[in-house]
């Protein structure tokens, strides 16, 4: 079954999540990367708030048409790159939703849980399907300062399906598969 | 030369690249979701991958956001004009950049700016190779940022993984780095591994398995029963798509050798993601389509 969280997304809907459920994500998400969580972590200012917002890691390929911003390939990209900085930032800006792929380490777990905010996975290089899900795109900041790849880029979702890897409870899907393959690894390597 | 032809030619390669999934690719993915539960994250998302695969084809639109670096390799004919090609080359590869089919995507490394065309020292990168063919064979690769992050090369021995100077050796560093890859080189993807040369040589020729087709077995018999047993032995690992658990974690196994030094034993290994954008075109003199390739 998927569940369906729309922005804001409240502390309330982020706690009601579990690793393993399916979600379609709706509303305000704003694209950070290397450059951007560099910025805020060494104490930049954000353009907007992000209280009970979502960050989703991705450069997408935005062109302009008639005037407008049209996104034409927008998948996640590896977001343990953000380690560093994202526990600060989830509590500093009281960000909720991380978006990305590939899991993050144990200072965003416990971020996570101490402030009431998921990771969701979604699929890595599903970059035209992932952006069929994008209505529109509500503005642009850094773009000189970053280039497009790595601008902030204020978008609205309309049904983005991931999966939640690390829930508000603590708990992370990433450490679960990393703990068993190891053993079926270790397995592999006593033949 | 006629100039037109040419680039016309070369933006068509490397929009192919980017929008179209090749065929060999596709039929694995398609493969793997046989063996992977309904209801599954592993199920869902190599689901979406071929979805995804469909609508960029269809709209010509990019696979993958992360365009990737650009590995050209030209095989031409005895005194033709390669300064010219290169040229050539760089103008397609701005060309599609303005026209959305790659992403602004390369970084001056010391000023951090970015290179809004694409094209910067060593970016795209072009190897030359001669041939006895009146043709020009040219390949073209797209390999993202995520999945070159997570390749490794090993030294032999390598005491951590009790992995001697041999081919069980080289199992082991390959098991190895495919753990340490957990989803992170947006699995299920293809190995590309070289056993000896040099550090440099090594990657290189990892890379260059990538001009296989998926399935095809390597022609020295031994490598060919390292790569099987590869593939057997990962897929008792569960990484799945995307790292979430399930049976498709690579799509294949590649394995090349070079000769090497006494002193020195290299594994390298490069890992493609499941967006492996690999296309090829035979070009006539004057730049016109002989036959695609892949």
């Amino acid at each position: 079954m998927i569940k369906a969280i729309e922005y804001p997304f409240t502390e309330e809907k982020t706690r009601g999540l579990r690793v393993g459920d399916t979600v379609s994500l709706s509303g305000r998400v704003c694209t950070g990367r290397d450059r951007l969580h560099q910025f805020l972590a060494e104490g930049g200012t954000c353009p907007v708030s992000l209280r009970d917002g979502a960050m989703y890691h991705c450069g997408p390929v935005v062109m302009q048409e008639g005037g407008k911003w049209v996104v034409r390939a927008a998948g996640p990209t590896t977001s343990i790159r953000e380690e560093p900085y994202m526990a600060d930032l989830i509590k500093s800006l009281g960000l909720r939703v991380i978006v990305g792929k590939g899991g993050m380490g144990e200072a965003t777990r416990l971020a996570c849980r101490d402030h009431g905010c998921v990771y969701l996975q979604t699929v890595g290089g599903a970059a035209a399907l992932l952006a069929a899900c994008i209505e529109r795109v509500d503005g642009v900041h850094f773009l000189a300062e970053f280039g497009s790849t790595e601008a902030m880029w204020e978008l609205h979702l309309r049904d983005l399906i991931a999966v939640v890897t690390m829930d508000a409870r603590g708990h992370s899907l990433h450490r679960t598969v990393q703990r068993k393959t190891r053993k079926a690894l270790n397995e592999l390597l006593g033949e | 030369m006629k100039k037109a032809h040419w680039e016309k030619n070369l933006v068509e390669l490397i929009r192919r690249t980017s929008t179209d999934l090749p065929a060999d690719v596709e039929q694995s993915i398609r493969k793997g979701l046989r063996r992977e539960k309904k209801g599954t994250s592993a199920h869902d998302f190599l689901t979406m991958m071929l979805e995804n695969a469909a609508m960029a084809r269809r709209d010509s639109v990019p696979l993958c956001q992360d365009t990737g670096t650009l590995t050209f390799r030209f095989t031409v004919p005895t005194g033709f004009d390669t300064n010219g090609l290169a040229s050539l080359t760089r103008n397609a590869v701005s060309k599609a950049t303005r026209l959305g089919v790659l992403r602004q995507n390369t970084i001056d490394s010391v000023s951090g700016e970015s290179y809004v065309t694409n094209v910067a020292h060593a970016a795209p990168v072009m190897e030359f190779l001669q041939g006895a063919r009146k043709t020009v064979d040219a390949r073209l690769i797209m390999k993202g940022g995520g999945c070159e992050n997570v390749g490794r090369q090993y030294s032999l021995p390598e005491s951590s993984l009790d992995a001697r100077r041999d081919l069980e050796g080289v199992r082991r560093c390959v098991l190895d780095a495919v753990w340490q890859a957990q989803g992170r080189g947006c699995s299920p993807g293809v190995l590309g591994v070289c056993i000896g040369g040099d550090r440099a040589k090594g990657y290189a020729h990892a890379k260059e398995q990538f001009l296989r087709k998926v399935g095809e077995r390597s022609d020295v018999k031994v490598l060919a029963r390292l790569e099987e047993r590869l593939m057997r032995d990962i897929r008792r690992m569960e990484i799945g798509p995307m790292g979430l658990g399930g049976k498709s974690t690579a799509l294949d196994v590649k394995i090349g050798a070079l000769s090497r030094l006494p002193a020195s034993f290299f594994v390298s290994i490069s890992y493609m993601c499941w967006a492996f954008r690999r296309r090829g075109v035979l070009l006539g003199p004057e730049g016109g389509v002989h036959r695609w390739l892949y």
